[in-house]
């Protein structure tokens, strides 16, 4: 009675750690936009700049500052880290990311023209400096 | 001696190693060199008199932004597009 007993204790654990391995493996799958910025971004509040990170677009408020803030941060320790990967400087990643974000906008989002204004992305392709590839 | 030590042609010591270089070199100047420094100078000397550099009167700006080529942003464009899949959450 009593092995028995252990014998499943030892199998519950296995099994906890099995799906702990699991969860590790589907995190990055898992990863997802948070929903407020989602949402900020598809009311054209959040757009995406040309040099790679987000800017806020019209009136300013503390929780979309936060959310821009935020992310750009995050956005900046990633473009550190492959600029050094590959052995180009941080300005220049995000800039070639930035070109590619532009044009990963979807219809209705807004985005940073080469003149520096935004835009609404539209089905047409939109305005991007002319080194973007 | 003092004129030719001025004008040993070095560029400022930035390893010990070349402080001793440069004091071999000082040492070794052989008296056609210091001829050479000597006339090298009495040149300067006579034209600085006729060259007028004048400073431009608007501040020198210069544009970082344009330094980043379109080649390195070709290069870059494959790895940025997987950086921008692989972070879904941030992008």
């Amino acid at each position: 009675m009593k092995t028995a007993n252990q014998f499943t204790r030892k199998l519950a654990l296995a099994g906890a750690i099995a799906a702990l391995g699991l969860m590790a493996v589907a995190e990055p799958a898992l990863a997802q936009r948070d929903p407020a910025y989602s949402a900020a971004r598809a009311a054209g509040q959040i757009g995406e700049k040309m040099d790679g990170y987000l800017g806020v677009v019209g009136a300013e408020t503390g929780d979309l500052r936060r959310i821009v803030n935020d992310i750009n941060i995050k956005r900046r320790a990633v473009y550190a880290q492959k600029a050094q990967e590959n052995n180009a400087t941080l300005e220049e990643y995000a800039l070639s990311a930035g070109c590619q974000l532009i044009l990963k906008t979807e219809p209705g989002e807004k985005y940073q023209a080469p003149d520096g204004s935004w835009q609404t992305r539209t089905n047409a392709a939109p305005q991007r400096d002319s080194r973007c590839p | 001696m003092k004129a030719s030590e001025l004008t040993v042609p070095c560029g400022n010591a930035t390893h010990p190693a070349m402080i001793e270089q440069a004091g071999q070199g000082m040492m070794q100047r052989s008296g056609a060199g210091r001829a050479v420094c000597a006339v090298t100078m009495l040149a300067l000397l006579g034209l600085g008199g006729c060259i007028n550099v004048s400073a431009p009167d608007k501040p020198i700006v210069i544009e970082l932004n344009i330094n980043i080529r379109q080649e390195v942003i070709y290069r870059l464009a494959e790895d940025a597009a997987n950086t921008i899949e692989e972070n879904a959450d941030i992008f």
